[in-house]
């Protein structure tokens, strides 16, 4: 009796860890610091975002060797970009932990930033020179280049500023596009993802045919937009219509494993069953990601194939090193959420009578904890069926149609008596209003 | 310069026929102001050699000017004027009286202020009830002796007479205040007498009525809006798109407590509205509406208790506590069974073990008594929707209306702008 007394007690601490989100679950979580290799993580990334990247994982983890390593590549990383801001964050955070090797090096700091003023004056001078001749082509090279400037220093704000300017010496729908995937760029990195949508379907809306790889680019960029709004739906269409083309080829902004995690996670999170059939499961395209992440893709066919235990297994095993994503983290507890609900309801659905016992087991939680789930999701409709909480049992529920067409009638009835008694009490106030006014000037009440 | 004795004999000659009645009318007119409330002390003892139902016309004028003077009032005060003026009131003729509403009106106020003044609210419902229906030309009329009724009815807290006159249905308004008064009386008799849909529908009606700036009434009203929507349906609806752009601008920032009361509701949280409510008892109670307010409370228990039957066939009494935060299986037991008792759910108590069994509602739809109340909707819906449209045609004949609705046609021809009855009934 005891032991049975504790497994709730256990499952209940879980959910309330797992709802805690990042902070509370980086305490408990040597395991999947473990499993994180930080290296091969950023592998998979390009450019600048390697850096936000790294220093966000060393912020979350909560283990000291993986700060360290994440903390060491982001100072490396930085110091080859010669980012300074993001090179003095992570310097001290570092605090002297890492040898003399990783201090803080004003000196080093000074000389970059000295000599990054010499070349932003001498490209300011360029640019006015073209400017001045009235070149439309040289002058859009110029802002370009001064956004590529500011970007490469991590100025994203400038450098955001300098692309948007490239748009009015735009000749051809190539540099639009151009344009619009150098602002996306710098707007993902400033997580203003407004901007991202406005530039994609601009980039869309270019006459000429694009080359798949920019599509590619366009709607993982778009899925992310998406994501990042909650719209988890369109975020999955965005995701599962991402080309194969795209490869390491935007590995700037998006790793193709991202793709198929968050392709995976949002689809299930939102689809039903036959749009999961029809446009993941059945996705050449996406099965292409898929096969770059295999828990993942064993999961969506755990899901599918009703194994929902092993399905919610696997998710809680990737969950400690999702949370670690920069884009995945703030939308996990929700995509879960949703998914374990979606597996709940796809569970009790072709059932008149389900066995509580049966369906914890199936599901890896206790009896009372998944009673306290199905009342939720009963009391929010999303389940037509009731519990038999003393046999443990959940019955559907079927409506009567005949009862439920008279009561809807002689409910719509009475409403429709009340509220036209009381339009015509309000028309006739009106039309004594009406009287009034056209009677005497003015009217107290 | 007539005496008064001549004017009690021409009233009492001519109080026949409907041409003695003008010619009296204009006669007594004349005779009314300065001449006869000089006199007006000497009023009362004419009084008896006019017969009220015969002379309803005279004696209502002697009766008038008797009354509006102060003093007569004071040197009168006890239940023998009260009892002269009943007594005019319930046997006085219709057609006499509705020559001088004004004048019938100041009678009855002073019946209820008389009434009120003697600490004896009861003896002026009966008076008061016949004057209503003698003063109304139908029962769609609303009167503004409706609102006094209804303070009266209040105040001697005999709720069921107020339903006499809150059953009619009301549709012609001659002062917007009556109707504001109306509703607001009204809805405090029905929820009086706890039919809190009533009640909801005559306070919606004062919350929406057309009005071009805030009174204090449609704030009241509204306070009690929100608590009676609370109590019957555990929300408050917003506003409706024909409430008045006032009403929905300003009574939110009136009754901003009530407000907050219904977002912490809304939490369903019992322990966190009964600190909200402990936190504001005093300004609950001088608005008077602490009573309601607790009952909102308690409500609270009850739609709980109704969630967990959609959601349960069976459930432990222990298990209800819990989930809707009662201290004991034994107060668990208690709401269950009164909310049983009262019809509100349906279900049976096991004590034996302590469970709970929910059932559907046992309503088949097949009773004659069902098919009695499903037939009189439909007769009832039916006598509406004539009128609906017989007062479509009468707008669509309207010169005013078609004047406007001509020039706005010139626009750009607009379907909706004939259509006077909402469209999701189509």
């Amino acid at each position: 009796m005891d032991v049975e007394c504790e497994v709730p007690a256990a499952a209940a601490a879980a959910v309330t860890n797992g709802l805690g989100g990042g902070e509370a679950s980086a305490a408990p979580a040597p395991l999947s610091a473990e499993q994180l290799d930080v290296e091969a993580y950023a592998a998979q990334y390009l450019g600048r975002t390697r850096l936000p990247r790294l220093l966000f994982i060393a912020q979350r983890c909560g283990v000291e060797s993986i700060e360290l390593e994440a903390l060491r590549m982001a100072h490396d990383e930085a110091r080859i970009r010669e980012d300074t801001l993001l090179y003095r964050d992570a310097a001290q955070r570092i605090d002297g932990r890492l040898g003399p090797r990783y201090r803080y090096d004003q000196a080093w700091v000074d000389a970059v930033n000295r000599r990054a003023e010499q070349r932003k004056e001498k490209l300011e001078t360029e640019l006015n020179g073209h400017k001045a001749h009235l070149i439309k082509e040289s002058i859009r090279m110029g802002y370009n280049d001064i956004g590529d400037f500011y970007y490469g220093h991590g100025h994203l704000s400038e450098a955001f500023k300098s692309y948007i300017r490239t748009r009015d010496y735009c000749t051809t729908s190539k540099h639009v596009v151009q344009m619009c995937m150098h602002v996306i760029l710098v707007s993902i990195q400033l997580g203003q993802f407004a901007h991202v949508t406005n530039y994609v379907s601009k980039a869309e809306q270019t006459p000429d045919e694009l080359d798949p790889i920019v599509i590619a680019k366009l709607r993982a960029a778009a899925g992310l937009a998406y994501l990042e709004t909650k719209k988890y739906k369109l975020a999955a269409r965005k995701f599962l219509e991402t080309g194969p083309e795209l490869g390491s080829n935007y590995s700037e902004v998006i790793a193709p494993q991202d793709v198929a995690v968050y392709g995976a996670l949002c689809a299930l999170a939102s689809f039903d069953r036959s749009d999961l059939k029809s446009k993941v499961v059945d996705n050449i395209n996406f099965r292409n990601f898929l096969e770059l992440v295999p828990e993942v893709r064993e999961l969506v066919n755990d899901f599918y194939s009703s194994r929902y235990g092993s399905c919610l297994e696997h998710l809680e095993k990737l969950k400690s090193n999702l949370l670690l994503d920069i884009h995945l983290h703030e939308h996990l507890e929700t995509l879960y959420k949703d998914i374990r609900h979606k597996a709940i309801i796809q569970y009790t659905l072709p059932f008149i009578s389900v066995d509580l016992n049966t369906m914890a087991d199936a599901f890896k939680t206790s009896v009372s904890m998944l009673e306290k789930e199905l009342a939720a999701l009963i009391t929010e409709n999303k389940i037509n069926a009731r519990i038999d909480s003393h046999n443990k049992i959940l019955y559907a529920r079927h409506a009567d149609q005949r009862n439920a067409t008279f009561q809807r009638a002689l409910q719509t009835g009475s409403e429709f008596e009340r509220d036209v008694k009381a339009m015509l009490l309000r028309a006739n106030l009106m039309k004594h209003d009406f009287n009034q006014r056209s009677l005497s000037g003015q009217r107290k009440m | 310069m007539e005496s008064v004795e001549t004017l009690v004999a021409h009233i009492q000659a001519l109080s026949g026929s409907p041409e003695d009645l003008a010619q009296l009318h204009g006669l007594l007119k004349q005779a009314d102001g300065d001449a006869l409330r000089a006199h007006s002390a000497a009023l009362l003892p004419l009084l008896p050699q006019l017969h009220p139902a015969a002379h309803s016309l005279g004696y209502l004028f002697l009766l008038d000017a008797f009354l509006s003077a102060p003093a007569n009032l004071k040197a009168h005060a006890g239940g023998d004027l009260l009892a002269t003026v009943a007594n005019f009131l319930v046997s006085c003729s219709a057609e006499q009286i509705r020559l001088s509403p004004d004048k019938f009106l100041n009678v009855c106020k002073v019946l209820k202020s008389e009434a009120m003044q003697l600490n004896a609210p009861i003896r002026g419902i009966a008076p008061l009830r016949a004057a209503v229906r003698k003063v109304q030309p139908s029962s769609e009329h609303l009167t503004p002796l409706h609102a006094e009724y209804l303070t009266l009815c209040l105040l001697a807290k005999q709720y069921k007479a107020g339903l006499s006159v809150l059953e009619d249905d009301i549709f012609e308004v001659d002062q917007p205040k009556d109707l504001f008064l109306y509703c607001y009386y009204g809805g405090m008799i029905y929820i009086g007498l706890k039919k809190f849909r009533k009640a909801l529908e005559l306070l919606h009606n004062a919350v929406t009525a057309p009005m071009a700036s805030l009174n204090a009434i449609t704030i009241e009203a509204y306070k009690k809006y929100v608590l009676v929507s609370l109590i019957q349906n555990g929300q408050v609806p917003s506003f409706p798109k024909y409430a008045s752009s006032t009403a929905q601008r300003n009574l939110k920032n009136h009754a901003q407590i009530y407000v907050d009361l219904s977002t912490c509701y809304g939490n369903g949280s019992y322990s966190e509205l009964e600190t909200f409510i402990q936190s504001n008892t005093e300004k609950f109670e001088t608005d008077n509406n602490l009573g309601l307010v607790k009952q909102v409370l308690s409500s609270m228990y009850k739609r709980n208790i109704q969630r967990l039957t959609q959601t349960y066939l069976t459930l432990s009494l222990e298990d209800i506590a819990s989930s809707v935060q009662l201290n004991t299986p034994k107060e668990a037991e208690m709401h269950v069974l009164r909310m049983i008792e009262d019809g509100e759910i349906h279900a049976t108590i096991n004590q034996k073990d302590g469970m709970v069994s929910f059932h559907e509602d046992p309503e088949q739809y097949k009773s004659s008594e069902m098919v009695e109340h499903i037939d009189s909707s439909i007769q009832r819906l039916m006598a509406l929707s004539k009128k609906l449209t017989s007062i479509d045609e009468n707008i669509s004949c309207d010169h005013a209306f078609l004047m406007k609705s001509g020039r706005e046609r010139g626009r750009g021809f607009d379907y909706d702008d004939f259509d006077s009855v909402p469209h999701k009934y189509f």
